[in-house]
């Protein structure tokens, strides 16, 4: 079959119009935070002393966390999705939670005396958290991976890592509604962990799944 | 890069994307000639025949075209996929290749060349179930009509659209794996 032949058929094939991809990406968005929203109230729900909490800048941290890993995954996956985006810088956007968490690392290794450092990283829920963040992210994880088959990502196994991300970021956003081990060493030790196997899944079914 | 094949380019995906049949030939056209001009420069040595990866990298233009964003260029979106479809292709045969970005800038079309040998497209299209494949055939090979394909294999134009979409996603997929 010569090229000529082939464009014959390819021009001949205009069945469907295929929405765009920018507004599918706000669709994914909104469902995956849906899913994890309805998968977390079915299965943890908010801590009793929620509004006690909400006055303590260790629980309120823990969502600027959350939200700038979810935000900035958001945005990388949205961006390896198709073939030709600069995703580079987009990439180093992801430095923002590390650096984040960090700092504030530093000021409660500083503030907390260091007989109850080892006490504080180990926490009382880690095994809640290493459950948890995984059950209530595999939903919208799976979303996006469906996403991203939609598109063309050329680097599929990044963009399937950059999911994950994302999967983890809104999965520990409520998660953190729930644990209450509030300090930024529980989240760099555990959370930390947690995401990054989603990471991992979400590379490895994407570097299988979104080839194309 | 060439100005003005940049906008006849945009120009006809435009058109096609609003449901313009012979601007979507005309740009697919166009499209191979830059692809060919791009996959023949990267291919120094033997073993991949550039039409191979022209021909694969329409049908991922073809079945991916949503991706492209209306208001960006289209030629930079075009060499990404041609520069995927041939990393993979060389990928398959176990090659590694540099590919050089600023080589991408100055692509231009090459004069057509027309091939009668098997073809990965042909052992993708062989490997198709008989009612796909005779569809694909009747409008790549026949090249005939979505309604003349209907009237001779007894199936409603719509069967026929279906038929063929499945059929060029199911090449676009078999394309060079065994």
């Amino acid at each position: 079959m010569d090229t000529n032949d082939l464009i014959r058929a390819l021009a001949a094939d205009t069945r469907q119009t295929t929405p765009s991809l920018s507004a599918m990406w706000w669709g994914v968005a909104v469902g995956a935070v849906a899913l994890a929203g309805a998968v977390f109230l079915a299965t943890l729900g908010p801590r009793p002393d929620l509004m006690a909490a909400l006055e303590t800048p260790r629980f309120l941290f823990k969502f600027v966390v959350t939200i700038t890993l979810a935000a900035s995954a958001f945005g990388l996956a949205r961006v390896l999705s198709r073939p030709e985006e600069r995703w580079r810088q987009v990439l180093s956007y992801l430095a923002a939670t590390p650096a984040l968490l960090a700092l504030a690392a530093i000021i409660e290794l500083v503030v907390l005396p260091s007989d109850i450092w080892a006490a504080t990283i180990i926490g009382r829920n880690s095994m809640a958290c290493l459950t948890y963040i995984p059950v209530i992210g595999i939903g919208p994880l799976a979303v996006f991976l469906l996403a991203l088959r939609r598109g063309a990502p050329t680097r599929p196994a990044l963009a399937g890592a950059a999911a994950g991300l994302f999967a983890g970021g809104i999965a520990a956003t409520f998660y953190a509604l729930q644990c209450t081990d509030d300090s930024p060493l529980f989240i760099a030790t555990w959370y930390t962990i947690a995401i990054a196997g989603l990471a991992l899944i979400g590379a490895g079914l994407a570097h299988r799944f979104a080839r194309w | 890069m060439d100005g003005r094949h940049e906008a006849d380019l945009a120009r006809l995906l435009r058109a096609a994307k609003a449901g313009d049949e012979r601007a979507y030939g005309a740009f697919l056209q166009l499209a191979a000639s830059h692809v060919r001009a791009f996959a023949r420069r990267k291919i120094v040595r033997g073993g991949i025949d550039p039409e191979d990866i022209v021909q694969e990298t329409l049908l991922a233009i073809h079945l991916k075209r949503h991706t492209w964003r209306d208001d960006a260029p289209v030629m930079p979106w075009l060499i990404a996929i041609a520069r995927y479809k041939l990393i993979d292709a060389f990928r398959r045969r176990g090659r590694r290749m540099e590919i050089d970005i600023e080589d991408i800038a100055d692509s231009f079309p090459a004069p057509e060349t027309v091939s009668i040998r098997t073809r990965e497209i042909d052992r993708a299209l062989a490997t198709l179930a008989p009612g796909q494949r005779s569809v694909v055939a009747a409008v790549c090979v026949e090249g005939r009509s979505i309604r003349e394909t209907g009237k001779s294999l007894g199936m409603s134009n719509a069967a026929v659209r279906v038929a063929l979409h499945r059929g060029l996603a199911a090449i676009a997929k078999r394309f060079g794996r065994k």
